[in-house]
């Protein structure tokens, strides 16, 4: 193995410590991810590729780190952002036609805490088109191909919608990348993709700058290959912007600080609708042995109810799609982006959207358009905020009696690139065990935990009270040293 | 509920989206397939719920009425398509919208 090879495999931490004690160089770390990332392209992991910036801030680290300046954990990592984050002067798509061309005079806050923190971005990563999506095939730069193969050596998706990151971290591209989760956008992909995809409390990381699909959902979170690397990575993204009115003005802590903890006396709770019907031996399999792992480990693993769980997807596609209709209204070819000419102001717009969004967004507007007009708003909308505010009732009773809850993070493994496209609901189900959270505002995350009868990563799903992340990891940890996970695409 | 297809039409020129009459068809069937799906919520009981309209518990913060940002016309209009620019400032253009 080639000392190139070798700086690609470590874990963000290990390539700290590296960095730390000149080992290598950033330069040298970020030009072994170039060369990888060059390699890979056949992935289409990566919309944009931007190597010029990743070395310029390659040598800016080493120059921090020779004067003994050095920012943290996360300066001269090489990582990699969906590019549904806005990155000053840098291509940023959210996968549609309809940002053709749009180039940021600004940064968004996750993205340039990772920057002030050191981070060196290799490029931008491939998603569904606007994050609405399970697979990445609702992208207009095409899908992405999961580095993980089948036993019939079919292409398999890697998730979505941050799936060019898990495709990226996967791969060994970068060390880590960002996603973005509105019902499970990073989980169910790091699922596919044997990773560790964490979404935070709703609040922790700043909305400004991420290109918005349904704002009381939308939260920033790390992709990476271990629960410490997450736990590192998360802590240069989150923090309290005055930019983002709803960002909780609360203290960052160490997120890494429970990690050696161990779960002794730790609840978990065990939500019995989480089984559903029909649901794959595999998966069952895998969360029973989760539970004896916890077990095992001196956890105390408790049955909880959760009554309106099965209400959950149908209420995310009543509240997601409403607010989906109303934040993209901002298209209108008018102020940038694709603009396609019409006779009239009104045939501009409806030429410029027609032509610029694809057909989940569409979908997806419609259904929103229709939810929330007149005669519609209280039978579909209200209604669905209301089963919202239940479903978030059963969690917080849940978490009198438990720390954490444990769960399966997808009902399969990745499928074959085109796969369920002719049916959106059999799509949508893919997301039925991290919605829920979502809906809720709570912190989750997927370990990944064993793999299935054709040799494909499945994953186990932790989820814990609102900005108690410290112990999300902490029980994610036990489950990560418990799951022994080591295999590789 | 069953969406047809001038249904599908008047929701696509409310959302301002150009739909191809050749395809209302099928997306009628498929705009019917989700929202007779999420109608499964009718079967719960919401009498006296409040809809949820924040997701955490926590009071926003205010801050005075000022403008804190501004001052960027060249920024605004980076990304116009079809920016016009004079001598006075920069503007977005649109079709003609009155005679």
């Amino acid at each position: 193995m080639s000392a190139a090879t070798d700086l690609t495999a470590l874990s963000i931490a290990d390539a700290a410590k590296g960095l730390d004690g000149s080992d290598f160089s950033a330069e040298e770390l970020t030009q072994a991810h170039i060369n990888a990332m060059e390699q890979a392209r056949d992935l289409n992991a990566f919309i944009t590729e931007t190597p010029e910036l990743a070395l310029e801030r390659a040598r800016a680290s080493d120059k921090r780190r020779a004067k003994g300046e050095a920012v943290g954990a996360l300066d001269g990592i090489p990582i990699a952002i969906k590019d549904l984050f806005c990155t000053k002067d840098v291509l940023t798509t959210a996968g549609s036609h309809i940002l053709d061309g749009f180039k940021p005079p600004y940064e968004s806050t996750v993205s340039a805490n990772l920057k002030a923190a050191g981070a060196v971005m290799l490029g931008k990563t491939n998603l569904d088109e606007f994050a609405m999506g399970s697979s990445n095939m609702s992208s207009y730069y095409g899908p992405v191909k999961n580095p993980w193969r089948g036993k019939d050596g079919k292409d398999l998706v890697p998730g979505g919608s941050s799936g060019g990151s898990a495709a990226a971290v996967a791969a060994r591209l970068c060390l880590g990348a960002t996603g973005t989760d509105t019902g499970g956008s990073i989980r169910q992909p790091a699922a596919f993709s044997g990773l560790v995809g964490m979404k935070p409390t709703y609040g922790r990381c700043s909305r400004w700058g991420i290109v918005a699909f349904a704002s009381s959902l939308d939260q920033a979170g790390p992709l990476t290959r271990s629960v410490e690397d997450a736990a590192i990575m998360l802590g240069g993204m989150a923090g309290y912007d005055a930019k983002d009115s709803t960002s909780a003005q609360m203290e960052t802590p160490d997120f890494t600080s429970g990690l050696g903890d161990g779960v002794k006396g730790l609840k978990v709770g065990i939500p019995k609708e989480y089984t559903m019907d029909g649901m794959a031996p595999e998966i069952q399999a895998l969360w029973d042995q989760g539970v004896q792992w916890l077990k095992d480990a001196g956890a105390a693993c408790i049955d909880v109810s959760l009554p309106n769980t099965k209400y959950a997807l149908p209420t995310y596609y009543i509240v997601a799609p409403a607010e989906a209709s109303s934040n993209l209204a901002r298209y209108d070819g008018v102020r940038y982006g694709l603009r396609v000419e019409g006779e009239t102001l009104d045939g501009m717009y409806e030429a410029t959207r027609g032509e610029g969004f694809g057909e989940e967004v569409t979908r997806r507007v419609l259904i929103g358009t229709y939810v929330l007009s007149a005669g519609y708003y209280d039978a579909y909308y209200i209604k669905a905020q209301q089963v919202r505010t239940l479903i978030a009732e059963d969690f917080r009773k849940a978490f009198d009696e438990v720390d954490v809850l444990l769960t399966p993070t997808a009902p399969s493994a990745a499928f074959a690139i085109g796969d369920k496209m002719d049916d959106p609901v059999a799509m949508y189900l893919n997301d039925v065990f991290t919605v829920p959270a979502s809906l809720a505002g709570l912190p989750a995350i997927s370990v990944p935990a064993g793999l299935d009868g054709d040799g494909l990563p499945l994953g186990l799903h932790l989820i814990a009270k609102p900005f108690d992340e410290v112990t999300l990891f902490r029980a994610a940890s036990a489950l990560e040293s418990a799951a022994k996970f080591e295999a590789a695409p | 509920m069953s969406l047809d297809k001038d249904t599908v039409k008047k929701i696509a020129y409310l959302a301002r989206i150009r739909v191809p009459d050749e395809a209302l068809a099928g997306l009628a069937g498929e705009l019917s397939n989700i929202i007779g799906w999420v109608e499964q919520l009718a079967e719960v009981d919401t009498d006296g719920v409040e809809p949820m309209t924040s997701v955490a518990d926590m009071s926003w913060p205010r801050r005075d009425d000022k403008v804190t940002d501004g001052g960027k016309p060249e920024d605004v209009l980076l990304n116009a398509p079809q920016p016009e620019n004079t001598p006075d400032g920069g503007f977005y253009t649109v079709p003609k919208v009155l005679e």
